[in-house]
């Protein structure tokens, strides 16, 4: 089942054309790679999914409904959370907080309560609001093994825990489709095997993912699909073994390496 | 330096003043650390709030004492904070939400032009003749070791201490508080995280207004409520909230505290006259601006990359 699709997305900065009427779909249970040299659009193509740029033209749908424009808060109430390629937490708050932040909307909020409704019952109820997403936020940190760093401030985290953070405070979310982009961004060999074996345990909790990546090792070895991506067009799509074989490809993002 | 009894009447002089300085300098923090803006209109708000507070207290009173019109003296305050936050909430979206993505003086300026519209419009509507709320009882002081302190001070004292342990609760442990700190650090994450970041501002202008009412309902209490009351008190409380570091919770607190300590103590045991209290926040604005320009408790900010 096809859980999210582009079709036709373009995103122009005046004259310059980020992102050029992708296609891109991704498969519903599947961890899928988006790879491409920089500056081919990976990233705008992100923001342009999850609501924090508008697309100039073409369509996001997202479980058959269109999602086109819509803002980001609706867009990760529906279930798609995502994490950035340079890490932003929120640095002056703890680490529990950061996770608890992304248990916001799931406590609390019921659709016959008013607007401000839900302030005074924020208020009012400050002990059992305050315990539910506490309980939540700490399930996410013991999926990290974060459990004992979570009255850190998190600017005070190591870089490969904040970027841990970071996924658990958007898998707090609970998102059916998780965009990272760039996780293994600056991470050594073990860390980055330690990330692998993360992504395929959010796989599992029946996550759809989908990743930027450079670094190749990772993407080849758990990804399912792989879409490329280059000068803002989508140039192939298919399994790790057709990618590497493409020519396209090879021409415009592997020729470089050795693989 | 006076006799003891004496420090300690300009202590607890100092402290009621600076109590509504702070409750005022919250405000300007709030929104700041939000927006990035300073709500020049906030000062208007608190006088509204006063005023409307005002007719509503003098209307439901009687002739009562007591008791009583203490309850009618909250439930006057009240509906004062209610109307000021409604009143705060539609001036954001109607002079400064549209002019979001504007350029940084735009909102400024525009805040600048809701201060005048609302002090113009209460002169109008309500003359500038300024107006005196009944006391609520009996105002005598009470002598407690040679210190006077009035009932009113009392009040004020009260009111302030719970209006600020409520509001920092409510910022550090409420999940709207919660989303509200994650806000002022990181719109768009927040944003991605599923909180409906124009509520929280809308929310923030709220509390930020009814605070201003609240203060201004204690000064008419202590002075008298006229439609340019807001002006030289709110630019009190902003200096306020730029000595304790502007955009900084704890730090508006205590920079209206300190501010209202220091003009007390300043008049009355420095010898400054009278006549130039007012310029005292100004001459402490212009020395933390070159001593410790991000304020007593606030952070230097570093360039955003």
């Amino acid at each position: 089942m096809i859980l999210l699709e582009t079709k036709q997305l373009t995103r122009a900065y005046g004259g310059v054309i980020a992102v050029s009427k992708v296609d891109f779909e991704v498969e519903q249970g599947l961890i899928t790679g988006l790879i491409g040299p920089n500056g081919a659009g990976k990233t705008t193509l992100f923001n342009n999914i999850t609501g924090l740029d508008v697309p100039t033209s073409g369509t996001v749908h997202y479980k058959g409904k269109e999602i086109t424009g819509k803002s980001a808060h609706s867009i990760c109430r529906m279930g798609v959370a995502r994490t950035f390629q340079n890490i932003r937490l929120f640095k002056e708050l703890t680490v529990l907080e950061n996770v608890m932040v992304g248990r916001h909307f799931k406590v609390g909020t019921s659709p016959t309560k008013g607007r401000f409704g839900s302030v005074l019952k924020s208020f009012i109820s400050l002990g059992n609001e305050e315990f539910e997403m506490k309980k939540e936020a700490l399930h996410w940190l013991d999926f990290f093994e974060l459990g004992e760093l979570s009255d850190e401030l998190a600017k005070n985290l190591p870089y490969g825990h904040q970027r841990e953070l970071e996924i658990a405070r958007a898998l707090a979310t609970e998102p059916s489709l998780l965009f990272l982009d760039e996780p293994a961004a600056g991470m050594n060999p073990q860390e980055t095997e330690h990330l692998m074996s993360t992504i395929r345990r959010i796989r599992a909790l029946g996550i759809t993912v989908v990743l930027i990546e450079h670094d190749m090792k990772l993407v080849m070895n758990i990804c399912d699909t792989i879409t490329v991506l280059n000068y803002g067009q989508n140039i192939a799509q298919g399994t790790p073994k057709e990618i590497k074989r493409n020519p396209l490809v090879i021409e415009a993002y592997l020729g470089k390496e050795d693989e | 330096m006076g006799s003891a009894a004496e420090f300690f009447q300009h202590l607890m002089n100092g402290l009621t003043l600076g109590g509504i300085y702070a409750l005022i300098a919250l405000g300007y923090t709030m929104v700041y650390g939000i927006l990035k803006f300073i709500n020049f209109a906030h000062g208007d708000i608190l006088m509204v709030g006063s005023y409307i507070g005002l007719f509503v207290y003098n209307a439901i009173r009687g002739q009562i004492l007591g008791f009583w019109t203490i309850i009618a003296f909250f439930l006057s305050m009240l509906v004062g904070m209610v109307f000021s936050a409604v009143l705060g909430i539609a001036i954001e979206r109607i002079a400064y939400k549209p002019l979001r993505k504007a350029t940084r003086l735009a909102p400024l300026l525009s805040a600048i032009g809701v201060s005048f519209i609302l002090s113009n419009l209460a002169a109008w509507m309500w003359g500038t003749k300024s107006k005196k709320l009944e006391y609520p009882f009996n105002n005598a002081p009470l002598h407690i070791g040679g210190v006077a302190i009035t009932p009113h001070q009392i009040l004020i004292l009260v009111v302030v201490i719970v209006m600020m342990v409520a509001l920092k609760l409510f910022i550090d442990r409420s999940r709207m508080g919660k989303a509200m700190r994650a806000t002022s650090l990181d719109q768009d994450t927040a944003k991605l995280m599923g909180v409906k970041v124009d509520r929280i501002i809308a929310l923030t202008f709220a509390i930020g207004s009814a605070l201003a009412a609240t203060a201004g309902f204690l000064i008419a209490l202590e002075i008298k409520v006229y439609p340019s009351m807001g002006t030289m008190t709110g630019l009190k409380a902003f200096v306020a909230a730029v000595v304790g570091g502007i955009g900084n919770i704890s730090g508006a607190m205590v920079g209206g505290i300190l501010l209202g300590l220091i003009e007390t103590f300043g008049v009355a045991l420095i010898g400054i006259p009278y006549g130039l209290r007012d310029t005292i926040a100004f001459a402490v604005l212009i020395i933390i601006l070159l001593v410790k320009p991000e304020g007593l408790l606030g952070k230097a900010e570093k360039e955003k990359v």
